[in-house]
């Protein structure tokens, strides 16, 4: 009885009783909504274009915020150091090309998953050897992003909105919309979407194949960059970091891996379901912690009712 | 030369689907198997049982179980891991709960538990595959670890939240724990990886086998010449993660001595898939020349550049370390993407050839 009322009746008197609260939950939880949906954003952009499950898009978050953040401590100001970090992961995006998928073009799946597996231990390795795998701090102040926190007190009670979490929310919808617009409104976006949708036939109309997926890569660099910035700024940049990759595959789960709107939809209900059920289920009846597994039992739930996920293509099989 | 096969002549069905079809493929597994029970045994140091002889034969053998789910019935599991805890913390309670109970019996018993897991996470196989399947797995990695860690009954709520393994004895041997021998644990480690490896190629080359191999070809296909597929794929996730249950029970008892939940998460899960894809998916002897390749690497890593008067700090050697593994996987899979047992496969076709070269 007491177990009932611990799921049924407990958790929602708590909400209602202190609404203050509650909103200071959803909020967090859409701020780390939005950076789960980011990061899948990156896996679909290049499984949409390439059929290819990058394991890699949590530790390329990592080694960006890390090559921006130890570049600075080399002595460069920001503004230097945020571009150069665009070219190192442009830099990368070509190197993958030319040393990992070319030569494995026209593998299995899991092959290809397998080497990006492989590309994030030499990442993890190579970012350690150069930078060091202590915790840094992100370097917020320098690249203009406001710190200090905006307080409402609605109902009577206290909010407190940090503005950086707020900058996290505003640039990823403008990187959003700017990445939108440019599947959909630019040459190159065409040609992206027309390889996901046909291979065979993007190629023959054209398309470069090594361009696309250079470009794909560097996309996805600098999403994560954009992560890692978000990210770091809130908890530090070290390698720790990459868990958050395994956030974001429930995202992709639940919202389908080929949909951009799944992403950001899928992303911004896991981060407020997690954050709601850990605070007002998990703390108090299963002794916390359940953030880590929460997304993943929940996107297993949904799958079993739609296999393709919420806004994934319906699978139709032929023989 | 090595392997002429001229006059070794097929006069039934049943010599030409033998086991060795070859006779020469005999002896090498005759002597494989001296170097294994005999020579290794006599020579080897304490150090060699401890960092490459017994870690090799239980990573194999948890490749093993891991290649007939992906290799055989061809579902993508990510949550090896987790099903080896399972078994290491089955083989616990077992031992804890029943000291008196022969640890071989306490052993199998276990890989029921990690079985009767790993089918309820095979579930959802019936629904999706491929990547969301792969996906699907990996709640079994995060929710059991935490389960591990948070459930303290079943460390029998010792203070450090981790299992320690007793000392138990068999037939007056202590096979287990501080005291025990390694080259006890070796022989006894050997001898169940023997046993699950007899029973593994026999199965796959059977009728549950071939249902396995139709299923991973194309399912449709094998669902319509009558085949149940949930019949099929439940059985491969039962069968696989008892294999890794067994795997995860010798992991702790007879080689780490203790163990932590953080010991099965998901680096765990990937060094044994990495073993099953280098090694070769879809095939038994690549699991152990891949866990051989896994587990030998850091060693090697860590004395070579000593041995050739190169100091390497150690934080800077095991970075160096993951980032050749890292670099070598790539590779392999570049150059031999069916893995090392194919790479076998084509020097042997070579030999048998030989000296011509088609």
């Amino acid at each position: 009885m007491n177990l009932l009322e611990g799921i049924f009746v407990k958790p929602f008197q708590d909400m209602f009783g202190a609404p203050d609260f509650l909103i200071q939950v959803l909020w967090e939880g859409l701020v780390s909504g939005t950076l789960y949906a980011l990061i899948a954003l990156g896996f679909v952009l290049i499984y949409k274009s390439s059929r290819i499950f990058n394991f890699a898009q949590g530790i390329m978050v990592v080694f960006a915020a890390l090559t921006l953040v130890g570049l600075h401590e080399r002595g460069l100001p920001a503004w230097v150091a945020l571009p150069l970090t665009l070219v190192v992961m442009l830099i990368l995006a070509v190197a993958i090309e030319r040393v990992v998928l070319r030569p494995l073009v026209n593998q299995p799946d899991i092959i290809l998953f397998m080497a990006t597996i492989g590309i994030t231990l030499f990442l993890i390795g190579f970012g350690e050897i150069v930078f060091g795998g202590e915790n840094k701090a992100m370097i917020t102040s320098q690249l203009g992003i406001p710190t200090g926190s905006l307080e409402f007190e609605p109902f009577g009670g206290f909010v407190s909105i940090e503005q950086r979490d707020l900058t996290t929310v505003v640039g990823a919808i403008v990187l959003v919309v700017a990445l939108l617009v440019f599947l959909n409104r630019s040459k190159m976006g065409r040609a992206i979407r027309a390889l996901g949708d046909d291979h065979q036939a993007a190629l023959s109309v054209g398309i470069s194949l090594s361009t696309i997926w250079v470009l794909v890569w560097f996309i996805a660099g600098i999403i994560a960059l954009a992560t890692g910035i978000a990210w770091g700024s809130r908890a530090g940049v070290s390698f720790a970091l990459e868990v958050i990759a395994y956030k974001a595959l429930p995202v992709l789960m639940l919202g389908g891996l080929e949909s951009v709107t799944g992403a950001i939809v899928g992303g911004l209900m896991i981060g407020v379901a997690e954050k709601l059920f850990e605070i007002y289920w998990g703390q108090p009846l299963l002794g916390g912690n359940t953030e880590t597994w929460f997304a993943y039992v929940v996107a297993l739930m949904v799958l079993l009712f739609r296999p393709q996920g919420l806004f994934g293509e319906k699978i139709i099989e032929r023989v | 030369m090595l392997y002429r096969i001229a006059g070794q002549y097929k006069t039934s069905y049943a010599a030409d689907h033998a086991l060795f079809p070859v006779r020469q493929d005999a002896y090498l597994l005759g002597f494989i198997l001296v170097m294994a029970f005999v020579v290794f045994p006599m020579t080897a140091s304490e150090f060699a049982f401890r960092a490459l002889l017994i870690p090799v034969l239980i990573y194999s053998l948890a490749a093993l179980g891991l290649n007939i789910l992906t290799g055989y019935a061809g579902q993508l599991s990510l949550g090896t891991g987790a099903f080896m805890g399972v078994g290491a913390y089955a083989c616990y309670k077992i031992v804890t709960i029943f000291p008196e109970l022969n640890l071989v019996v306490a052993i199998a018993l276990s890989g029921f538990f990690s079985a009767a897991v790993g089918v309820a996470f095979g579930l959802p196989s019936l629904r999706i595959k491929g990547f969301y399947l792969a996906i699907a797995t990996l709640a079994a990695q995060f929710f059991l670890v935490w389960l591990f860690q948070k459930w303290s009954w079943l460390y029998n709520h010792s203070s450090s939240a981790a299992i320690q393994v007793p000392n138990i004895d068999m037939f007056g041997i202590t096979v287990a724990g501080p005291t025990a021998r390694a080259i006890t644990q070796y022989y006894f480690v050997l001898c169940v990886v023997c046993a699950v490896t007899i029973f593994a190629i026999n199965i796959t080359r059977g009728r549950i086998g071939r249902i396995w191999k139709s299923v991973r070809d194309m399912d449709i296909a094998a669902e319509l010449v009558g085949i149940n597929l949930m019949k099929a794929k439940l059985t491969a996730f039962f069968v696989s993660s008892y294999i890794v249950g067994v795997a995860g029970a010798l992991f702790v008892f007879l080689w780490r001595g203790a163990a932590e939940a953080n010991l099965f998460e998901i680096p765990l899960s990937f060094r044994v898939l990495f073993i099953a894809i280098i090694g070769g998916l879809g095939s038994i002897m690549g699991n152990y020349l891949g866990a051989i390749l896994i587990v030998a690497l850091p060693v090697v890593l860590s004395t070579v550049p000593a041995a050739l008067g190169v100091p390497i700090a150690s934080a800077t050697a095991e970075h160096l370390n993951i980032m050749i593994v890292g670099a070598l996987i790539i590779t392999f899979l570049i150059l031999e993407p069916h893995g090392l047992a194919q790479l076998w496969a084509t020097i042997r076709e070579k030999f048998i050839l030989w000296p011509f070269p088609h």
